[in-house]
């Protein structure tokens, strides 16, 4: 049977507000399982605590809405035991990048084969409108009791830190080139992550639509090409890496999206498939039921008092 | 062991002593090994600092014609590989028994034990008889306690061995631990064949040193005048017995019951089992170590959404990080198996040392009421069929499971006959097998609170998965009357569950009928049953925490003693929970150490002469 776009969508209706930029990030979402014709039904798509996170509820997937900060090790816990399905975690920038943050790094090292949407709207939506950890040191939004007094982190320089091999940015009224970005993301063979700008309507009153709107702009349609080879001479990484903190740091007049970083390291299963006879062919949840026994007797073979 | 005549020997225990990271692990293996072979049934423990390198740590071996699980305070034979050790176990070596020391280390003042503590500088110093004691003085100690001293400068002798069998200084040093063994069976009259074969086998992958080692031994052997009147003798053979520990025996247990995922953090003492499968990757489990016990515990539960048999290991400060996600594993109604190994708290307290003091958080970990069940097991043979319990239990229910195992199991290894592997089957729960579009996961038609269950992914379904409450296919829901549902829903499964276990698996006894009954949890059991043979007392083994057996019928008109290693009796305070009983006496430790049979036999002896108080703090140990 055909697949229509309107497979991919639940029969529940959002509840965000409106004009929140979450209906476009799952508009596009939706777009590009579609386009690659993933079927729904393999398809699982993992999210935190927050408005967000209600995201999975409004896909006809699997949707696993986890707890606050989360769920990136859902997500690899789902993708490890069950490799041939596809995988998309999402956080709140609250959550992926303050409470979570832990796992932000931890999942970076091991490059597993996910997609990873971070909805960057500067504040806590679903608590109120506090300063999320994106928000500019100083900014007060209006839900603010007084200026912000921490800095903001940056999920670019962040994800580049703790060795993502994608790396973009998308924003949420983009849907066309967020799509696309998702499909380039899901097509990555390793984890890749989109830093989306979201706007709140609700709470964050300083970046709304219309501030961006005349800011944002598409680096690779400029030119910038992100791919970056497994092996590189020493002076091609430093003019790489200078190029990407160029880009993943400018902030203002002008507020780069697109694709940062594309590079090629060996995906978290096949590291494991290295030292696990099969894997993934053999992953837990994949595997044919049996053999369990005599994988314990092996074991119980070499704790033989007389061999 | 005085007196002319060879003494026919029942029970023999070999204490080794010295400094962590020297090892007397390596060495404590090895006499294990050779008396096993010999037939004997062998239990070794493990006391050790929270340090890497140099502070005090020691084994104590036990060889039995029986099968036993527990130690005694006094051995028959210390070896003593530093001054330290010599220092820390006055008073620890039976009358009769024997002492080998290096005569350099007697010649040490206490003051220049580099690793000794003020603590126990302090009270050695005061035993001793004051000042800055020289160690002679410890050796007149143990000489007027009726042991007898061997002097054996195991360092040079090693040295010396060595290199009369061709080995550089610095190889010939690293043969001491054999050198120990080898003096100690030699000593002992124990056939030299023995410790051969165990030297070729535990350096089977190097020849060429098993080759040294083997060499080194019957030099010592050539050179040890065995004692007149003790002959420790092979009683037969091995056949098909294994020796291992408790957190392989719950690894294995959980490999039995068909374990796909594990993820972890480090934590003493509770790292072992997810290294262990590491390492054996025949084991079929994918083993992550992650960046805290937060990603732990939920990579586990997505892995287990995702339907592969998950189970995690830690110990109390990991535990604590996991609780939240605890609470998600049952609302979601997820399978997860937790063992958690108990040390000694609160907060890192002493991370090498057992303790049972996480009972009242197993039971109450996580906010809100959720179905979980709580067991706990009491030996390696335990270990390893209540892991594969938790595991089968965890996926009929879809709850998760709890199992608590401590220090003192994870690092007791034991001769023991081999696992029934044939006797665990994986329970693969109750699964929908023609689930097509939206699929109600959490059904209300649920017998015994079970709704039958796909993982997600599972090809032509879908539904979602949400840790708010939910509807029947998992959309979020602040409904009264579903919430209700969902509720009441959930909380049956404790009752199918205990219906499902039925009364044999919750708890077990032992001489039901005396007028005084013991009652245990956890490691305890052991020592108890040693300690009370010949005493007119019973036991119960209280398997099951959660849900809790119903005793009362056997409790009825009995003197109750609890028997625990925390100090507020948390065990006791679940009795009285449950049964409205509160035991008359309650022997508690708390020191980190593992209870003694001398001790605890003294604490039974008191309760039944009437001189015990209804609170006992048990403080044995080094
Ligand atoms: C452990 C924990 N702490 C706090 C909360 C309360 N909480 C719910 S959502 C949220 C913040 C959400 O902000 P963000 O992640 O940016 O998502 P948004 O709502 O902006 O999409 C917080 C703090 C919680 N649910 N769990
Ligand atoms: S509070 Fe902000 S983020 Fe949340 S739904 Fe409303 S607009 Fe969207
Ligand atoms: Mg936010």
């Amino acid at each position: 049977m055909e697949l229509k776009l309107a497979d991919y969508k639940s029969d529940l209706a959002p509840d965000w507000c409106p004009g929140c930029g979450d209906y476009g990030i799952l508009s596009a979402l939706q777009t590009a399982l579609y386009k690659l014709g993933i079927e729904p039904s393999r398809a699982v798509l993992v999210s935190g605590i927050g408005c967000s996170a209600k995201t999975v509820h409004y896909a006809a997937t699997y949707g696993i809405h986890t707890l606050h900060g989360r769920p990136l090790p859902v997500a690899q816990g789902v993708k490890l035991a069950n490799p041939e399905l596809t995988v998309v975690a999402m956080a709140g920038d609250g959550d992926g990048m303050g409470i979570g943050a832990g796992h932000f790094v931890g999942v970076g090292r091991r490059n597993p084969d996910l997609l990873y949407l971070i909805f960057n709207n500067e504040v806590y939506g679903m608590t109120k409108g506090q300063a999320s950890p994106t928000l500019e040191l100083g900014a007060q939004p209006k839900s603010l009791a007084r200026p912000n007094l921490q800095s903001k982190v940056n999920p670019l320089m962040l994800a580049f830190a703790s060795g993502f091999t994608f790396i973009a940015r998308g924003y949420a009224y983009d849907v066309k080139n967020l799509a696309r970005l998702m499909q380039q993301g899901i097509e990555h063979k390793g984890l890749a992550m989109i830093d989306i700008l979201q706007p709140c309507p609700t709470y964050n009153n300083l970046h709304t639509r219309e501030w961006f709107a005349p800011r944002v702009y598409d680096i690779n349609a400029e030119g910038y090409d992100p791919r970056v080879p497994r092996e590189m001479s020493d002076a091609e990484r430093a003019e790489r890496m200078a190029r990407f903190t160029l880009k993943a740091t400018e902030w203002g007049e002008r507020i780069p999206t697109g694709v940062f970083w594309h590079a090629d390291l060996p995906s978290f299963e096949e590291r494991l498939g290295t030292f696990l006879p099969g894997y993934p062919k053999t992953a837990p949840s994949t595997r044919p039921p049996g053999g369990e026994s005599e994988r314990a007797r092996a074991l119980m073979r070499g704790h033989r008092v007389a061999k | 062991m005085n007196g002319m005549e060879p003494q026919v020997i029942d029970d023999f225990t070999w204490r080794v002593g010295g400094p962590q990271g020297g090892g007397i692990e390596t060495a404590a293996t090895l006499f294990a090994q050779v008396l096993a072979r010999g037939g004997w049934w062998v239990g070794a423990r493990r006391e050790y600092h929270s340090n890497i390198m140099g502070r005090h740590s020691y084994l104590d071996v036990r060889a039995a014609r029986r099968p036993t699980r527990a130690f005694f305070e006094r051995v028959d034979l210390l070896a003593a590989l530093d001054a330290e050790t010599l220092a820390r176990h006055l008073d620890e070596v039976k009358p009769g028994g024997v002492l080998v020391y290096d005569p350099d280390a007697a010649r040490m003042p206490l003051s220049k034990l580099p690793m000794l503590d003020g603590a126990a500088y302090k009270r050695i110093a005061a035993a001793l008889g004051g000042g800055d004691p020289v160690l002679e003085r410890a050796l007149e100690r143990y000489r007027e306690s009726d042991v007898r001293l061997v002097s054996l400068a195991l360092e040079p002798l090693a040295r010396e061995v060595g290199e009369a069998v061709g080995a550089d200084a610095i190889t010939a040093k690293k043969t001491l631990n054999t050198v120990a063994v080898a003096a100690s069976l030699a000593l002992l009259g124990y056939p030299l064949e023995f410790l051969d074969a165990a030297l070729a086998d535990q350096f089977a992958a190097k020849p060429k040193v098993a080759e040294l080692n083997r060499k080194v031994a019957a030099e010592v052997y050539r050179r040890v005048e065995p004692l007149a009147d003790v002959a420790l003798e092979p009683i037969g053979s091995p056949g098909e017995r294994i020796y291992i520990n408790g957190s392989h025996a719950s690894a294995m247990g959980k490999v039995a019951a068909g374990l796909g995922f594990m993820s972890y953090y480090p934590i003493t003492p509770a790292t072992d089992e997810p290294f262990y499968l590491e390492a054996h990757p025949e084991s079929g489990v994918v083993v992550v170590q992650v960046e805290d016990e937060l990603a732990a515990v939920n990579m586990a539960i997505g892995a287990s959404m995702a339907g592969a048999r998950a189970a995690l290991t830690t110990s109390g400060p990991g535990f604590a990080l996991m609780t939240e996600a605890l609470g998600f594993a049952g609302l979601t109604e997820t399978p997860l198996v937790v063992s958690l190994y108990q040390r000694g708290g609160p907060s890192t307290g002493l991370p090498t040392r057992t303790e049972q003091g996480d009972l009242r958080f197993a039971l109450g970990a996580g906010h809100g009421d959720y179905p979980r069940a709580v067991l706990a097991s009491a030996s390696v043979e335990d270990a390893f069929a209540d892991a594969a319990l938790a595991m089968n239990l965890a996926a009929r229910f879809q709850l998760p499971v709890v199992h608590l195992m401590d220090k003192y199991l994870a690092s007791t290894t034991r001769v023991i006959e081999p696992f029934d592997t044939g006797t665990v089957v994986p329970d693969p729960g109750v699964v929908a097998t023609d689930a097509k579009g939206v699929f109600p996961r959490f059904s209300l038609a649920a017998e015994g609170g079970v709704s039958p269950r796909i993982p997600v992914g599972t090809p032509g379904a879908g539904y979602w998965i949400t840790s708010d409450e939910h509807d029947e296919i998992g959309h979020i829901t602040e409904d009264p009357e579903l919430r209700d549902a969902m509720m009441e829903k959930r909380a049956a499964k404790i009752e199918a569950l205990r219906k499902w276990l039925g009364p044999e698996e919750m708890y077990r006894t032992h001489k039901p009928e005396a007028g005084t009954l013991v009652l245990g949890w956890g490691s305890t059991e052991g020592v108890t049953l040693e300690a009370m043979e010949g005493l007119d007392m019973g036991y119960v083994q209280v398997r099951f925490l959660l849900p809790f057996p119903d005793l009362e019928a056997l409790l009825e008109g009995k003197r109750l003693v609890v028997l625990e290693y925390n100090q507020s009796g948390q065990f006791a305070h679940l009795l009285a929970q449950e049964t409205g009983r509160k035991p008359d006496h309650l022997i508690v430790k708390y020191n980190g150490r593992p209870m003694t049979i001398e001790e605890v036999r003294a604490a039974f002896e008191a309760v039944l002469s009437g001189e015990a108080e209804a609170y006992t703090v048990l403080r044995a140990g080094v």
